[in-house]
C-alpha cells in the first residue's frame, strides 16, 4: 500500500514537472488566426517582470495577466508586434524581451558564448601543437647508453 | 605559448569565476533595471482618492507632480508588504515635509483604500486611482509596494521594488534626493 503511494507520488510529481506549464486561462476573441498566433507568440517571447523565469503565458501573476490583456487590446488596435514590443521594453526594459536587442550593454551575451568557444578551441590547437614539439627527439648513441645506465642503476 | 602560460588560463578563469560570484551573489535578482530611470512621468489624468468626498471631481495629471521632489509610492490594501511598510511612510513623510508623498492606488478596492487611510493615517499629499493598473504598466511596475523618485522637473530618478523601512531609506533613498535637490 506505502509502496502503492510512493508510486503515484513519484508518477504525479514526474507529471508535474514534465507538462508544460500553461497558466494563461482568460478566453481572447479574436478577429483572425494570424491575431491569435502573434498574440500566443508575442506572449510567449515576452518575460514576465515580476516572476524573472517565465514567459506571459507561462505565468500566474497578476501583471502577467495585465500585459496579456495589453497585448490583446494592441493587436486589436492594429499595432505591430515591433510597436508592441517597443511598448513594452520602453516601460520594463530589455529585460521583458527573452531575444534581447543586440547593443552595447549586450554584447557580452550575444557573443560572450561565440568568444569562449573560440578561446577553447585556440587552446586546444596550442596545446596540439605543443604536444607535437614535445615528442622525443632522437637521441645520440652516447645518450641512449647514458640513460639506458640510469635506468639500470635504479632496479 | 609556453606551458607555463596553459597553467595561467585556468588560474584566471578561476579567479573570474570568483570574481563574478562575488559581484553576483551579493546583487538581488530581483532588482531588474528601471527603463524608467532619467526619463520624464508617463503622460496620464486620472481621478484622485479622496477621503472625505465619495467621489473624486478634480483629474490627477503629471503637472501636479512637478515643483518639488516627490515620492510616489504604488500600494493597495491587498498587497501585505504595503500593510507593513505604511507605518514607515507615515513616520517618515511628516518628518520630510519638503517632500510630497504621492499614493497611487493600485487595483485595489476604493473603499478598502478609504477605510484603510482613515484608520491607520495617510502619509500621502494626493492619491491617484490607478483602477486597470495601466499606470503601473506605464511606469513599468511589476506589482506593489513599488516606489519611484522624482525630482522638480517631472523625471522620474529612481525605482526602488518592495517594502521602504528605514534602513532603505537612509541608504538609498536620501542619496539619491540629496543628489537631486
Amino acid at each position: 500500500m506505502r509502496k502503492l503511494f510512493l508510486l503515484f507520488s513519484f508518477f504525479s510529481f514526474f507529471w508535474a514537472c514534465v507538462l508544460p506549464v500553461n497558466a494563461a486561462i482568460e478566453v481572447y476573441q479574436f478577429d483572425n488566426d494570424s491575431q491569435q498566433e502573434r498574440f500566443n507568440n508575442l506572449s510567449d517571447q515576452l518575460r514576465c517582470p515580476m516572476c524573472l523565469n517565465s514567459n506571459l503565458s507561462g505565468s500566474d501573476a497578476p501583471i502577467a495577466a495585465d500585459l496579456r490583456a495589453e497585448i490583446y487590446e494592441q493587436i486589436l488596435d492594429g499595432r505591430s508586434n515591433e510597436q508592441i514590443i517597443d511598448f513594452m521594453t520602453q516601460r520594463y526594459g530589455d529585460f521583458i524581451n527573452y531575444r534581447p536587442p543586440l547593443n552595447s550593454g549586450t554584447f557580452v551575451l550575444w557573443f560572450g558564448p561565440l568568444i569562449l568557444l573560440l578561446a577553447g578551441l585556440l587552446i586546444i590547437w596550442r596545446m596540439g601543437k605543443n604536444s607535437q614539439k614535445l615528442t622525443p627527439s632522437e637521441l645520440t648513441v652516447a645518450e641512449q647508453q647514458k640513460l639506458n645506465d640510469i635506468l639500470a642503476s635504479k632496479k | 605559448m609556453n606551458k607555463r602560460a596553459l597553467f595561467i588560463i585556468p588560474g584566471l578563469l578561476f579567479i573570474s569565476m570568483l570574481g563574478l560570484l562575488l559581484f553576483g551573489l551579493g546583487r538581488d535578482p530581483n532588482m531588474v533595471p528601471s527603463a524608467l530611470v532619467n526619463r520624464p512621468l508617463p503622460e496620464f489624468s486620472l481621478p484622485g482618492l479622496e477621503l472625505d468626498a465619495a467621489e473624486s471631481i478634480a483629474l490627477i495629471t503629471p503637472e501636479d507632480l512637478t515643483g518639488g521632489i516627490s515620492i510616489i509610492n504604488f500600494w493597495a490594501t491587498w498587497c501585505p508588504p504595503c500593510h507593513i511598510e505604511h507605518p514607515y511612510l507615515v513616520e517618515i513623510s511628516e518628518s520630510e515635509q519638503g517632500l510630497s508623498f504621492i499614493g497611487v492606488n493600485y487595483k485595489d478596492d476604493l473603499n478598502e483604500a478609504r477605510l484603510f487611510l482613515e484608520e491607520k493615517g495617510s502619509p500621502f499629499k494626493k492619491i491617484i486611482v490607478d483602477l486597470d493598473g495601466s499606470l503601473g504598466i506605464d511606469f513599468g511596475v511589476a506589482g506593489a509596494p513599488e516606489t519611484f523618485i522624482v525630482d522638480s522637473f517631472g523625471m522620474i530618478r529612481y525605482r526602488h521594488v518592495g517594502v521602504i523601512n528605514h534602513q532603505i531609506w537612509e541608504e538609498t533613498f536620501e542619496p539619491v534626493i540629496s543628489s537631486i535637490q
